[in-house]
């Protein structure tokens, strides 16, 4: 449980304030002042050049790439994510740890690496590449690949976020919806879902700004062909390798609101105590 | 004695009488769908983690060790590592002191501005990394607003070593921040006050009564914090330099590796790094179940 009621928590006072003010000074000069350059840098010229660089035929196809790419792996991480917590909460099987330590795993891989594993996979010098030549489909350098990696580098979110809560929840609801004759979709839609669905929109909503926001596992299988396997992220890089500072800046304020905007929702769950067995 | 006792009590609650009518039954399970949710969680782990990953070791390993080690020891790879590591070490340091002290802050202190620092601690988590890279170049570099103070001393931050040390530390802050954080707040404030009335000193109460409580959650934010920066690209590629033996961090050795189709080259290194993201993450797995001992209410 929470251990709010007992936790004091006091004004500043003495070494307080020297410990307060160090940690303003951390977080003002590492996060604050740079999260202020780019809406400063975006906007000195006033709101016009922002709204050209976002409506720059370039960024506009970015845009529909990153939403493409979006709309797809979050929906696939989220029914992968409520079917592992399924099994691995209301089940005991063998190697269930192992399986809970390998859903992990692409939190740790560097998305260079993640990237890479694809390249290896599906290009053309690849394992899977001569066979995906001869049916002329290409994955690395192509969209195909862009939204594999997201999916790879996105993975565990969701299902991280569930099987806490599941596990703290226990099966008792389920069972005795069970036992009252309802089937296993009634039970999980009925029973399980309005459970779970806090947790399952926090889970989605990091999930949706990690996606919207991955740069070095797409920017390794994409291939950088502007206006085609471009991203926002890998958008931004052009625009910055191209001088074009404020234009760089404009898409980079663009994608700080979206993340911004995840934080507020973020914190919004987390206030109202609407997934309590977070963090245990 | 300890061992002994948990011992007992598992035999016992194999045992018990509440588990023998399960026992009986055998291996009937009332609750649907163990077959294809398992089923389908394994194949898509398997075809999106497991046989990439499969198909990168399958390529390392088509070389000999001879001329894995040559790979490995080429100069240029060699110290790519070298600094990958060793900056992120540093990186994930700094974060474990300062962040420790952020959570300290963000948990027993009540002032204005609480609520948005509290706020801004997951933001280069939420960041895209190429944003926090241009960003922190602008801010660092020789004519950016702090960057511009450090080089008038004497200490350029952008395109130097302290460069990637300061985008490594941005992009593992939260991990040191929100893993302790919760540990912070579980701490019964009883125990202090309890140490102070024994006659401990502020000091002691924390090195001696709170930091061995807090230590295996600084640990687990450390090694995530490490794990997170040594595989860094993004934010690093902007303000590092990228000159080879200098300012190279591995994971950009890779990509260009990769773009003169030196495939086995990339392979190798990635291998390298894989495996050092698996130690870590055993690591961090067992400091967890740590935490979970002494603070979760885990009843197992």
């Amino acid at each position: 449980m929470s251990g709010r009621s007992i936790v004091r928590s006091e004004t500043p006072r003495g070494f307080g304030l020297v410990l307060v003010a160090l940690a303003v000074a951390f977080l003002g000069l590492l996060v604050l002042v740079p999260l202020a350059a780019v809406l400063g840098t975006a906007f000195q010229k006033g709101f016009d050049p922002f709204w050209n660089a976002i409506r720059d035929p370039d960024t506009l196809s970015a845009i529909r790439l990153t939403l493409l790419t979006t709309v797809i792996a979050v929906p696939l991480n989220a029914v992968f994510g409520v079917t592992a917590a399924w099994a691995i909460t209301k089940f005991d099987f063998r190697g269930k740890s192992l399986l809970v330590s390998l859903i992990d795993l692409p939190f740790t891989v560097s998305p260079v690496v993640a990237g890479l594993l694809f390249v290896l996979l599906f290009g053309t010098r690849g394992l899977l590449g001569p066979a995906l030549a001869d049916t002329g489909i290409r994955v690395v350098y192509a969209t195909p690949g862009v939204i594999i990696a997201t999916i790879f580098v996105t993975f565990p979110f969701i299902a991280r976020e569930l099987i806490p809560l599941m596990q703290a929840q226990g099966n008792e609801e389920e069972l005795a919806a069970i036992t009252l004759g309802a089937n296993g979709w009634q039970t999980f839609w009925r029973v399980t879902l309005p459970n779970i669905k806090w947790g399952l929109l926090y889970g989605t909503v990091v999930c949706t700004a990690r996606a919207m926001g991955e740069f070095g596992a797409v920017s390794v299988v994409s291939g950088h062909v502007r206006g085609l396997t471009n991203t926002l992220p890998l958008h931004v890089e052009i625009l910055y390798n191209d001088y074009h500072q404020i234009e760089a800046f404009s898409v980079a304020s663009l994608l700080t609101l979206i993340s911004l905007v995840a934080l507020v929702i973020k914190k919004l769950i987390e206030k109202k105590g609407l997934i309590s067995a977070h963090g245990g | 004695m300890n061992d002994v006792a948990v011992g007992g009590e598992r035999v016992s609650r194999r045992l018990s009488l509440y588990t023998l009518p399960r026992m009986l039954l055998g291996k009937r399970r009332v609750l649907p769908g163990l077959g294809p949710t398992l089923g389908f969680t394994w194949f898509y782990l398997s075809a999106l983690v497991l046989i990439p990953i499969g198909a990168l070791v399958l390529k390392a390993s088509a070389l000999s060790w001879t001329q894995v080690v040559a790979i490995i020891t080429n100069p240029r790879t060699s110290a790519a590592l070298m600094l990958s590591f060793g900056a992120s070490a540093a990186a994930a340091l700094i974060n474990t002191l300062v962040g420790t002290l952020v959570a300290w802050v963000l948990a027993r202190y009540r002032f204005a501005g609480r609520t948005l620092l509290d706020a801004i601690v997951d933001l280069p988590f939420a960041l895209p990394t190429s944003v926090a890279g241009i960003a922190l170049t602008y801010v660092y570099s020789e004519h950016g607003w702090v960057g511009g103070l450090f080089a008038k001393i004497g200490v350029p931050i952008a395109f130097t070593r302290l460069g990637i040390v300061v985008a490594l530390t941005f992009v593992g802050m939260p991990f040191v921040v929100r893993t302790v954080q919760p540990v912070i707040q579980e701490i019964d404030v009883q125990i202090e006050e309890a140490a102070a009335s024994l006659g401990a000193t502020k000091l002691q109460t924390f090195t001696r009564v709170l930091l061995p409580m807090l230590g295996p959650a600084i640990g687990a934010g450390f090694a995530l914090s490490f794990a997170r920066a040594v595989g860094e690209y993004g934010s690093v590629l902007f303000i590092a330099g990228n000159m080879p033996m200098r300012t190279e961090i591995a994971p950009l050795l890779i990509v260009s590796k990769l773009e003169q189709f030196d495939y086995a080259g990339a392979a190798v290194i990635g291998v390298a790094m894989l495996t050092v993201s698996l130690a870590l993450l055993i690591t961090v797995q067992l400091l967890e179940r740590q935490v979970e001992k002494r603070f979760g209410g885990d009843p197992s």
